[in-house]
């Protein structure tokens, strides 16, 4: 057990990005899930402990990254972050799709009151948000979604993860209607999962 | 701890600049709800008459400014005028079931909607700012082995630049010849399209922007335009690998960065 536990810790050490328990399970398809998903569990309270590291859940996966409060002395040894800024037109686009998903984007236009068509071309090639479907209407326009990239650059775990907007009513000024607040729960869409599992394994 | 963050001020100044810097209502929605809290209406009881003048003040000071008046501004303008008038006029029987949405219901609501989602997204900017604290290992060598991960793009160079506008000068040489006036296009016009055409799409190939020139001399002017447009950080050119394509990514317009000037 307590072998397992550190080989779990050295994969999800060693993966440049958030391994899922799924992924643990195909590169160790000799031990039983509930052990794998056991070892993790052990690994997660071992990391309670006030190290520089901390095992965070992320983009439906597990990473050990350094602890936030260490932030100004990791951020040293580096020059500059490779991720660009988002502008706060393509902040809010995404806020948008986040929340709305599957959503059109004349629907993302008339919340916005503008034309986002640019913004969404940058968010899709960002590969921030993505191509989900068609909504059945005329002109069957393309449904978009958000990805695991948006997940993971917003340290969520999955889209019920997104904050809720209930607690923003001081920031804004005045009071929101509580039936605005709640996120649209994500349906799993049909490609999906397919391209999840695809891209689960690197 | 109580470092800095550098990230977070920036978000939250753009947003209180709001009233210096026209450019940045992006909407028409975000331009009134800046008059409501401004004016510290309620929101679900607008004055009318006042946030339409207001609104249609803040319009003529735009074009005064000559800012581009998008087309949005000017049916939101259609719309405050539209409830205003119904007002004016005698209510119809309120017993009588209206099968149309009340234009001013329809417009708080739709206000509303927008103030969550830049909530929201203020909401999720924070997060952003929370995760990119966590540093994990970065992909370096791994990248590699798993073949994954596309290169990083990397700020374009003079010369590589130089390289991809020879390349362009070739390929007109292999298009047919098609004898026309001779063009003269002033650079500044030129930066003028190039920046109506980088708007369209934020971002666009190098070699689009030559598309529609078919002279050597226009093609110059097209380059030397883009040059002057990197001077005046309107845009940023970046290349993906040591030989991969070029794009080129249309800026915010920065305080401070030099503005044009004919020589």
């Amino acid at each position: 057990m307590s072998e397992l536990k550190s080989i779990v810790e050295a994969l999800i050490f060693a993966s440049p990005e958030p391994v899922t328990v799924k992924t643990l399970a195909k590169l160790l398809d000799t031990e039983p899930k509930e052990d794998i998903v056991a070892a993790v569990e052990a690994l997660k309270a071992d990391y309670e402990r006030q190290g520089g590291l901390t095992l965070v859940e992320v983009a439906g996966g597990y990473q050990i990254v350094t602890r936030p409060e260490l932030n100004e002395w990791v951020r040293r040894m580096f020059h500059e972050r490779t991720t660009q800024k988002l502008s706060v037109a393509s902040l809010e686009t995404l806020a948008v799709i986040a929340y709305k998903q599957p959503v059109t984007a004349p629907e993302i236009a008339e919340i916005r009151g503008v034309n986002t068509s640019g913004v969404l071309g940058t968010l899709v090639e960002r590969r921030l948000v993505k191509v989900v479907g068609r909504k059945q209407v005329v002109g069957r326009p393309f449904l978009y979604g958000t990805t695991r990239d948006f997940l993971d650059r917003f340290g969520l775990n999955d889209i019920s993860d997104l904050p809720k907007v209930e607690d923003m009513s001081e920031l804004l000024g005045f009071d929101l209607p509580a039936a605005v607040a709640e996120p649209t729960p994500q349906t799993a869409l049909p490609f999906d999962s397919a391209k999840d599992e695809g891209e689960a394994i690197h | 701890m109580d470092q800095p963050q550098p990230r977070q001020l920036e978000f939250e100044s753009i947003l209180e600049d709001y009233p210096v810097r026209l450019i940045n209502f992006e909407g028409p929605l975000d331009l009134l709800l800046h008059l409501i809290k401004k004016h510290e209406l309620n929101i679900y009881d607008i004055p009318i008459s006042l946030i339409t003048q207001q609104y249609l003040e803040y319009l003529d000071l735009m074009q005064e400014m000559n800012l581009d008046v998008a087309g949005e501004f000017l049916v939101m303008a259609a719309t405050l005028i539209h409830i205003k008038s119904r007002e004016l006029l005698p209510r119809p029987d309120p017993t009588q079931e209206d099968p149309e949405e009340d234009p001013r219901e329809a417009l708080v609501r739709r206000l509303l909607e927008h103030q969550r989602f830049k909530a929201a997204a203020e909401l999720l900017h924070e997060k952003e700012i929370q995760r990119s604290a966590m540093w994990h290992r970065p992909d370096g060598r791994v990248a590699e082995v798993v073949g994954e991960a596309p290169e990083p793009e990397v700020e374009v160079d003079l010369f590589s630049l130089m390289a991809a506008f020879r390349q362009v000068l070739d390929r007109m040489k292999a298009r047919p010849r098609v004898i026309l006036p001779p063009e003269q296009i002033p650079i500044e016009t030129r930066i003028e399209q190039l920046f109506e055409r980088l708007s369209e799409t934020e971002a666009c190939g190098f070699e689009e922007l030559f598309a529609d020139v078919q002279t050597r001399a226009g093609m110059i002017v097209t380059f030397l335009a883009l040059l002057e447009m990197i001077r005046l950080k309107r845009i940023r050119v970046f290349q993906q690998g040591a030989f991969g394509p070029i794009r080129v990514y249309k800026r915010a317009r920065l305080e401070g960065a030099p503005t044009f000037e004919t020589t």
